[in-house]
Parts: structure tokens; C-alpha cells; sequence
């Protein structure tokens, strides 16, 4: 959940649902006497998937409202998978890779080229994958596909670039304490997946300066020749597209299967942790431990969990933290999935220092009330049709249902994976959330962690009667040879 | 209730979407948006744009207050946006359990503030035993209050019938709100949508203040760039209100009252100063009329007097220099004219060249010549564009490398701006860019409702979202010259930045500890 947007950041109560009806009838609710006519048929129009016999996958879909044409190539592969020594290598790459440019055109002809035509190419370097995607007017996108195309195949890796990607990578290291947030996010994942987890671990000045440029070479030929996933989107003519598509693709080798994955994930050390910060006037709150993935066939009754706990205004955090006690304006929980390793279980609030304990004892009781406080008809009704009668904003527009395809593809998903889920959704019982919430939801295996300014919090930390609170150091450690070049 | 987080990076955006048809696109241009478009005046004042795009069963809105903190009363500064918070607590029918009875209740509820606040804002003679039983009155009397309340009814209605985005902001000069719904739900939309509108309650007023409080101390007083920014307006401008925190300075926020939101909805949000933009699977035929039954509620009222204070023309350059433990960071500002000005393209023309992409002269000089920035980059108007703001710039310093040094880089880059024309190739860049880019927006929804909404209150007529673009094919060379010449003198600067300063204990620590 977003952590900064305004009024939809988490609520709940329950009401409708603790009031009794005798006393708190409203006289008339004039929008219940509102028809809801039937919904115009839709049927969201379904990218066409076609495998290569290498075993690269292209997804061509139409959409013709505006005269662009857009495409991304996935690769499979990302920080997780990067040198313990060298954390950072994946996303340099992602920028050095496209500011290079190739042998024919370099970076920053390539800049002057696209931008005089309202084109963009861009690489990615993240967690899971990297990528590169293009855009362009109809009526350029064949030369700027072809420019792609020689992007993807024939980089080349400059050491003026790759030592720009390092600079800027290290203004965000040594800026990564001023914000509470950032330093709140970061720390807490360590705590969930540990601090060297590929899940968690941070690039330091020593990782990034250790990268060269045949580190970013040997990626680029190691991670090519795994199996590319090719979306395009736009004003094209199927048949020509998927022509050229062929053209590009089939030639390529066939793809090497990805590695089994090796991670290991355990709950975090629970307790209680902190981050003094002396210039801030309120605590960021993290309460953490592991989630799951996607392939758990208890998704669905945990995302309607997740409804009732964070999901919106009505939600027990958000009614509670926010409407009935005023402590945060950004206050949020919910049980994490990711698609292919366990995602973070996740509360956060941020409350003016004063309210640091009474804040952490609401948003505590809210999780403990997920075992405690039976789900009630109400509730569940109230996030079926929260998660229901918004469903249709996954798939509204083709860019989405492209991705949607994308995504599964990547993750190894069957197609038909948001309709399953759906009718999960639809079939989850206060039973599955009493189930799901027992199975799952353990509050003494969480950690805490408070980033605040120490000598405002009163009363102070001690008051949770978890014990002193562990300091974290946040200190950045500074190479004993200062790896930036001097002008 | 987002208030702006980067109120620019909004305001840039528009600035891009701005201009007009694409001429070599088909359904793209001004002529086909004409025959998708209706605009109805009801006789409130109130305006509404209905664009069909019927490509998924679904609309987004956009309501457009033209009020935002810039008309906050003198010592009630963050109060449009207080009211904005107010906004979704419901109506006096949506939200109340009894509506006649939490009325007194809420009466009460302000008389025993009022007794509070006049207890301890006594300069003289304050009685802290009086002062703890008034606190404690007034707690009573919310708690009595609450007893009426069914908490976020409104917005629990709005999500469970599939309201997607919902939120809304206070910005400068206007106050917007929206979401996407499914289209079968447009009368209920529309139903709630003119409720809060004409019939706000002043229901849990004071809880919610605590909320923007911590709202505040998370966007402004604990992060290093809401604390710059906010000491950076209040020292560019002396007489207007562009000038004030926008989401208000403490002490102000803590004391107003509901009474104070509710006049402040009284004044400006009537008819005449409201437009409701609405786009997607919507026919006009069908929905006008509904809608003109649901937003003909609205109170007519007549359109608020506009602001009357001129902020003086500058004549002394300004600094702003804060030594704390975060990273340098360099910002300044330069006053211009405001959007109505006939040089509006030329300041749009200026901040593209200097800051749009990797080909802008600002990256590859700071960034990637002489590697002394991360980023660099111009924006304007900045913090609103219908009074006359800022053309801001500002750098983000890489390790080594400090604010001053961003200063005199910047300058040498300005200079050039002043001393010879943009080359052929970098004006048609800004043509052609920003017809794309209005061109790519036209496909969503939310992006196309706040966008039309917006130009038919700033200009009258939506259309100059597309005709904005004959402007900019007239911007030349000499444009952008002579404006260069004109705004960016140092006396009509200030310059904010942020020097680190060593903790003091940093000095008996051994870095690098780990």
C-alpha cells in the first residue's frame, strides 16, 4: 500500500457492523434507494501469446486509440541473483546498459536521436529481472525498434558510463539516512529477510566500486540467454508485427532454463528495535515478519484478511489509528505475497513522537485482534465488495491486461490466474478468515521497529515492556579508499 | 487527502499535456474531442464536462474547486485544505445516525473549543486548572458528538461499489477531487459527489486536524526537502500568499475550528466556482440529466472576489542557508508572470531545453560533464501558476561537491540562455515533445477529467488544452532570449540550500562502523 497518499490509506471498523441497528438506525439512506443498472458487457481483449520454438515468448497487443507503439523485453535474472561482493552490479547495469548505447550509435547519440522524435529507450536493472522497453509515434517505430533491437544485441559498455551510473548510485548511498521513511523501509526488510538476504541486503560505496565494466558484460551475455519474455502494445498491424517479432527473435539460441532459486527464509528475531533520529518530529512505526508467495492456496482468504485489516477506510487500522484516535495520517498493514518467494507481513504508522507508545499499542492490537476479534458477516461482506466491485480496474485498459500476461508469464502463472483468484475471493468464508488469520498471523514472532527522535519519545520506549530497545547503526561505511574520481 | 507531495511534478505534467492536436492523428485532435465532449452551465453556475470514451466499462471524475490555500484567511493558513479533509466525513446524511441530534451535539462541541482555546490564548492570567477542565469539557462534548457518528461512511459507500483512486489534494490555487468507478455506478457517484459538495457536516473536525498535524510533521517538519521548500517560499515572497505554508504553519493549523471550514465552504464552494469534469463509458444523453438533477443542489452563491494582493516586484537578491545533518541539496527561484501571460510557452519552452531528458543542457552539463550533480533540473510556475510564481531550479549535489558549487554551475547555464539563442534543433525538440506527450495522456481516464476540468476553470473553455498548442509552435529563438534576459537577474532571485553540518558527536566516532 501506498504509503503517502491521503485519504485512502487505511481504516476500519466495522461500524456498521458494532453498532446495533436498534440504536444507530439512520433514518433513511437515500443512496441504497440508487439502482445499480447492469454493467456494460465487456469483454477486455487478450493480448496474442506466441512461443518461439527457442522457447522466447512474444504477447502483441492491438490498441489502436493512439498512434504509438510500445514494447518491453523481460529478462529473467535481477539483484537477487547479483555477486555478494559487488551489490549494486544489477543496477548499474540497467543504466549503464542503455547510456552506453552500441557500437553504431553511441548513448548520448542515441539521446539526440530519440528525443529529437519524442522517442524513448530505456534499460532496467531490478530485484528479478531486467529489461528494455521502447516507445515511440507509429510513424518511427520501426527504426526505433531496430535501434531496440541493436540495444538488446549489440551493447556495448563504456567505462565513462558505468563510472556516471556510480556516481549517482552513490549520491543515493550516502543520501539514504536523511529521509525517516527510506531508513524505516530498508531497515525493517533486513529484519524480516536478514540483513545479507538478496531480499534485503543494500549496495554499500565498497560493492559499487568494485564493479567494472566486464562485470556488466559478462551479465549481459550470462542473462540473454535466458528466456525473453517480449510484450508489444499499440498501433501496428498484428501480422507485420508478429513478422518482425520472428525475425528478431527466432534466430536467437535456445533459452537456457533459469537456476533453481536457493533461498532460504526464516521469521525475523522478534523484539523491539530503534533508529534514533534527532531531526524529526515523528516515529515511523514498522511492525514485521514474513508473508508468503502466490502459489499459497490461502491467497485469496488472506487478501480479503488483508481488506478488513488495511484495505481502506473502513479498515480496522484505518478506523481505528487514524479516525478514532488521530494518531497518523499514514497508518497501513497487510499479510504480504509475492510471486515466487515470501513477500513481508508489514504495519506501519507515523505519529508525532509523543504518541510513539500509544500508537504502537493500537496498531499492535489491531494485529492481535486479527486472532482475537472474530471477523464478522459485515466485514466480509465489506471487502468482497471492496475487492469485487473494483476488480474490473485490473483489466480496464489493454496496457494492464497486457501486463497482467506479462507478469504471469514471467512468474510461471497460468493465464487464467487473476479469474482463479477471483473466484477465490468470492468463495472466502469468515470460517477461511478465522483459519487463515490463526495459521498465519503470530504477533510475538513480529519485530518492531521505531525510527523517531529518542529524547521526544515520552513515554518512552520501555513502556511497551518488550525490554530496552536494540539499536540499529545505520552508519555508512566509507571505503578506505575513497572511490570517487577527482575531477 | 494528499496534499502535494511534489506539487510541481503535477503541475509539470499538466504543462506537458497542455497543448493542443495532434494534426497527423486520427481521433486525436480538437474536432473529434468536440464531438465527444458536452458542457452544460447549470443555473447555479456550476459546470459540467461529460467525455465519452467508452473504451472499458468504467469513468473517472474530477471536481475543481478554483480555492485553494492561497485563500486561506490571514492566521488560518491550511484551512481549504482542512476543509478538504472534512469533505469525506460525510453529509448530514451520509455518516450521522441521527442528523438533528448530532447537530447540537457538534454546537456544542465548537461552543466548548471556543471556551478552551479563549482560556489558553490569554496572555495574561491563563488558569491552568480552568484550562484542564475546559480541555476536558470540550472532550466530553466530542465524545458526546461521536455518539451520532457512523465513521467514514461516505467513503465505505464510495469503495464498496468498486471506487478505485479515490483521494483528492489542496494545492495553491485549487482543491480536487477524485476517483474511477465502475459506469454503472455513475448516479450513485454522482449522488454522493453533489452531497458533499452542497451539504458538508462538520462532523469529527478535531480528530481529523490531529491527522493533518501528523500529515505536516511527515511531508514538512521531518523530511529535509518540506522543511527547505517551506523556508524557501516564505523568503521569495514578502505581500503574497504563495509565500505561506500551504499546508499551514503549526500553530495556525492547531487552532482552526470546524466553524472556520464550514464558512470557507460557504465562500467558495458555490456553483460558479466548481467545475465537474467526467470521462469514460458515459453517454452525455443519458447522464446530463442526472447529472444536472444531483449538482443542481449545489448553492449558487455568487463567484468569490480573486485575490487583490500583488506581490512587489523583487529587488534584493535572498539566501536561505540551513546547516543540518543532511546531504546538500540547492534550489532557487526566480519570479514570472503568471499562467494568462502571453510568454506562459516561452517559461514551458525554457524548463524543457534546460531540464527534459538526458539531451537537456542541465544533465549533460552538471550530470554528465562535469560529474559534480546527481540530478539537476527547472520547473515552473512553481508553488501555483494563476497568481505569478516561480521558474525554480534546483541540483542535488554528488558526494564532495557543495550547494554553492550547483549555484555557479547553474548560473553559467542560465548565462548561456541570455547570451545566445537555443539552436533550431533544441526548439523543435520542445514542439515536437510536447505535442506527443499532450497526445499520450489522452488515453487515461483520471489523467483527461483532472485536465479538462482544470482548463475550464483557468480559462473558461477546455479547448485551450489543445489550441495551447498553436502558442507553443509560435515560441522563437528571440522568445526565449528575451525572457531569459528578463527574469533571470539576480535581483529577482533566491537561492535555498542545505549545508551538512558534522553531528557534534560525529567527531569522537570512527566512521565506517558496522
Amino acid at each position: 500500500m501506498k504509503r503517502i497518499s491521503g485519504i485512502s490509506m487505511v481504516l476500519a471498523i466495522a461500524a456498521l457492523a458494532l453498532a446495533p441497528s436498534t440504536l444507530h438506525a439512520q433514518q433513511s439512506k437515500p443512496w441504497e434507494q440508487i439502482p445499480t443498472p447492469k454493467l456494460h458487457d465487456f469483454k477486455p481483449q487478450q493480448p496474442k501469446r506466441i512461443e518461439l520454438k527457442n522457447g522466447i515468448v512474444l504477447f502483441l497487443q492491438e490498441d489502436h486509440e493512439l498512434p504509438f507503439v510500445t514494447g518491453w523485453v523481460l529478462i529473467p535474472g535481477g539483484s537477487r541473483d547479483e555477486d555478494a561482493a559487488k551489490i549494486g552490479v544489477v543496477s548499474l547495469y540497467g543504466q549503464a546498459w542503455r547510456t552506453s548505447g552500441t557500437a553504431k550509435l553511441n548513448g548520448d547519440a542515441l539521446d539526440d536521436l530519440l528525443e529529437a522524435k519524442a522517442a524513448h529507450i530505456s534499460t532496467w536493472g531490478d530485484e528479478d529481472s531486467t529489461g528494455i522497453y521502447w516507445n515511440s509515434l507509429k510513424q518511427d517505430a520501426d527504426q526505433v525498434f531496430s535501434l531496440t533491437l541493436d540495444l538488446l544485441l549489440h551493447p556495448v559498455f563504456s567505462a565513462d558510463k558505468l563510472d556516471l551510473a556510480q556516481q549517482q548510485e552513490a549520491s543515493g548511498i550516502v543520501r539514504r539516512n536523511d529521509d525517516e521513511g527510506e531508513i524505516a523501509g530498508r531497515e525493517s526488510a533486513k529484519l524480516v529477510y536478514g540483513a545479507n538476504s538478496p531480499y534485503a541486503r543494500q549496495p554499500e560505496l565498497a560493492t559499487i566500486g568494485a564493479v567494472t565494466v566486464d562485470d556488466l558484460k559478462a551479465w549481459h551475455d550470462r542473462t540473454l540467454g535466458g528466456k525473453l519474455i517480449v510484450g508489444v502494445l499499440g498501433d501496428f498491424d498484428p501480422a507485420a508485427m508478429e513478422a518482425k517479432l520472428r525475425a528478431a527473435f527466432e534466430a536467437l539460441p535456445a533459452v537456457k532454463p533459469e537456476p533453481e532459486r536457493h533461498d532460504s527464509f526464516a521469521d525475523p528475531k522478534p523484539g523491539l528495535y530503534f533508529i534514533d533520529k534527532e531531526d524529526v518530529n515523528q516515529s515511523n512505526i514498522e511492525i514485521v515478519g514474513l508473508g508468503t508467495d502466490r502459489h499459497n492456496p490461502d491467497v485469496p482468504a488472506l487478501a480479503v484478511m488483508n481488506e478488513i485489516l488495511g484495505g481502506g477506510f473502513a479498515s480496522r487500522l484505518f478506523q481505528k489509528v487514524r479516525t478514532e484516535l488521530g494518531f497518523a495520517y499514514a497508518v497501513s498493514g497487510s499479510y504480504g505475497y509475492d510471486w515466487d518467494h515470501p513477500g513481508e507481513f508489514r504495519a506501519m504508522a507515523m505519529t508525532k513522537s509523543a504518541t510513539t507508545v500509544d500508537a504502537t499499542k493500537a496498531t499492535l492490537a489491531e494485529l492481535n485482534g486479527l486472532t482475537t476479534k472474530p471477523f464478522t458477516a459485515e466485514e466480509l461482506a465489506r471487502a468482497k465488495d471492496n475487492i469485487l466491485n473494483s476488480f474490473l480496474f485490473k483489466y480496464d485498459t489493454r496496457s494492464k491486461v497486457l501486463w497482467e500476461h506479462l507478469h504471469l508469464e514471467f512468474n510461471g502463472y497460468p493465464s487464467d490466474y487473476l479469474e482463479s483468484y477471483k473466484a477465490g475471493i468470492e468463495k472466502v468464508t469468515t470460517a477461511d478468515l478465522d483459519r487463515v488469520a490463526k495459521k498465519y498471523i503470530h504477533p510475538e514472532k513480529l519485530a518492531i521497529l521505531v525510527v523517531g527522535n529518542g529524547p521526544e519519545i515520552k513515554p518512552g520506549l520501555d513502556e511497551l515492556k518488550m525490554g530496552a530497545p536494540q539499536p540499529i547503526d545505520i552508519t555508512i561505511p566509507m571505503p578506505k579508499q575513497p572511490e570517487e574520481k577527482k575531477q | 487527502m494528499r496534499t502535494r507531495v511534489f506539487p510541481w511534478f503535477w503541475k509539470c505534467f499538466l504543462i506537458l499535456l497542455l497543448a493542443a492536436a495532434f494534426t497527423g492523428a486520427r481521433a486525436q485532435d480538437l474536432k473529434s474531442f468536440e464531438q465527444r465532449i458536452t458542457t452544460k452551465v447549470l443555473p447555479n453556475g456550476l459546470t459540467l464536462i461529460i467525455c465519452e470514451r467508452p473504451e472499458a466499462p468504467v469513468f473517472s471524475f474530477s471536481t475543481f474547486i478554483d480555492a485553494g490555500d492561497v485563500n486561506d484567511p490571514s492566521g488560518q493558513s491550511g484551512l481549504a485544505h482542512m476543509f478538504e479533509h472534512l469533505a469525506f466525513k460525510g453529509t448530514t446524511q451520509i455518516g450521522t445516525t441521527n442528523w438533528e441530534a448530532e447537530k447540537l451535539a457538534l454546537a456544542k462541541v465548537e461552543a466548548a473549543n471556543d471556551a478552551y482555546e479563549a482560556e489558553y490564548l490569554k496572555a495574561v492570567g491563563r488558569d491552568e486548572k480552568k484550562l484542564a477542565e475546559l480541555h476536558k469539557a470540550f472532550k466530553d462534548a466530542e465524545a458526546e458528538a461521536h455518539k451520532f457518528v457512523i465513521p467514514n461512511q461516505f467513503t465505505d459507500v464510495a469503495e464498496r461499489n468498486g471506487a478505485e483512486g479515490l483521494n483528492a489534494f489542496t494545492a495553491m490555487d485549487e482543491t480536487v477531487y477524485f476517483w474511477s468507478m465502475p459506469e454503472n455506478r455513475l448516479e450513485l457517484w454522482a449522488w454522493l459527489e453533489s452531497s458533499r459538495l452542497a451539504d458538508a457536516a462538520p462532523r469529527e473536525f478535531y480528530k481529523e486536524r490531529d491527522v493533518v498535524n501528523e500529515e505536516r510533521r511527515m511531508r514538512t517538519d521531518s523530511n529535509p526537502t518540506g522543511r527547505l521548500v517551506e523556508q524557501f517560499l516564505a523568503t521569495a515572497y514578502v505581500a503574497h500568499n504563495y509565500g505561506r505554508s500551504a499546508i499551514g504553519w503549526p500553530s495556525e493549523v492547531q487552532q482552526i475550528t470546524a466553524t472556520e471550514a464550514m464558512d470557507f465552504h460557504k465562500k467558495y464552494y458555490v456553483g460558479a466556482n466548481v467545475v465537474v469534469a467526467v470521462v469514460g463509458d458515459v453517454k452525455a444523453s443519458e447522464a446530463l440529466p442526472l447529472l444536472e438533477k444531483y449538482f443542481g443542489r449545489m448553492p449558487a452563491g455568487p463567484k468569490p472576489e480573486e485575490m487583490t494582493t500583488v506581490e512587489p516586484k523583487q529587488f534584493a537578491e535572498k539566501t536561505v542557508a540551513i546547516r543540518e545533518q543532511t546531504q546538500p541539496f540547492f534550489l532557487e527561484g526566480y519570479h514570472r508572470p503568471d499562467y494568462r501571460s502571453p510568454d506562459s510557452a516561452v517559461y514551458d519552452a525554457i524548463s524543457d531545453i534546460m531540464s527534459n531528458g538526458r539531451v537537456s543542457r542541465l544533465y549533460r552539463s552538471l550530470v554528465r560533464d562535469q560529474k559534480i550533480a546527481a540530478y539537476a533540473a527547472g520547473f515552473s510556475p512553481f508553488p501555483g501558476d494563476k497568481y505569478p510564481g516561480l521558474f525554480a531550479i534546483y541540483a542535488v549535489p554528488l558526494p564532495g561537491h557543495t550547494p554553492a558549487e550547483m549555484g555557479v554551475a547553474l548560473h553559467r547555464e542560465i548565462d548561456k540562455f541570455k547570451n545566445a539563442d537555443v539552436t533550431d534543433d533544441e526548439l523543435q525538440m520542445f514542439k515536437t515533445r510536447t505535442r506527443a506527450d499532450l497526445l499520450r495522456g489522452l488515453a487515461d481516464n483520471q489523467g483527461l477529467a483532472n485536465d479538462l476540468a482544470e482548463y475550464q476553470s483557468r480559462y473558461g473553455d477546455w479547448r485551450e488544452l489543445f489550441l495551447e498548442l498553436d502558442k507553443v509552435d509560435k515560441v522563437t529563438k528571440a522568445d526565449i532570449r528575451r525572457v531569459a534576459n528578463a527574469i533571470f537577474v539576480p535581483s529577482n532571485r533566491t537561492s535555498a540550500w542545505i549545508e551538512t553540518e558534522a553531528p557534534a558527536a560525529a567527531a569522537k566516532k570512527d566512521g565506517g562502523a558496522q
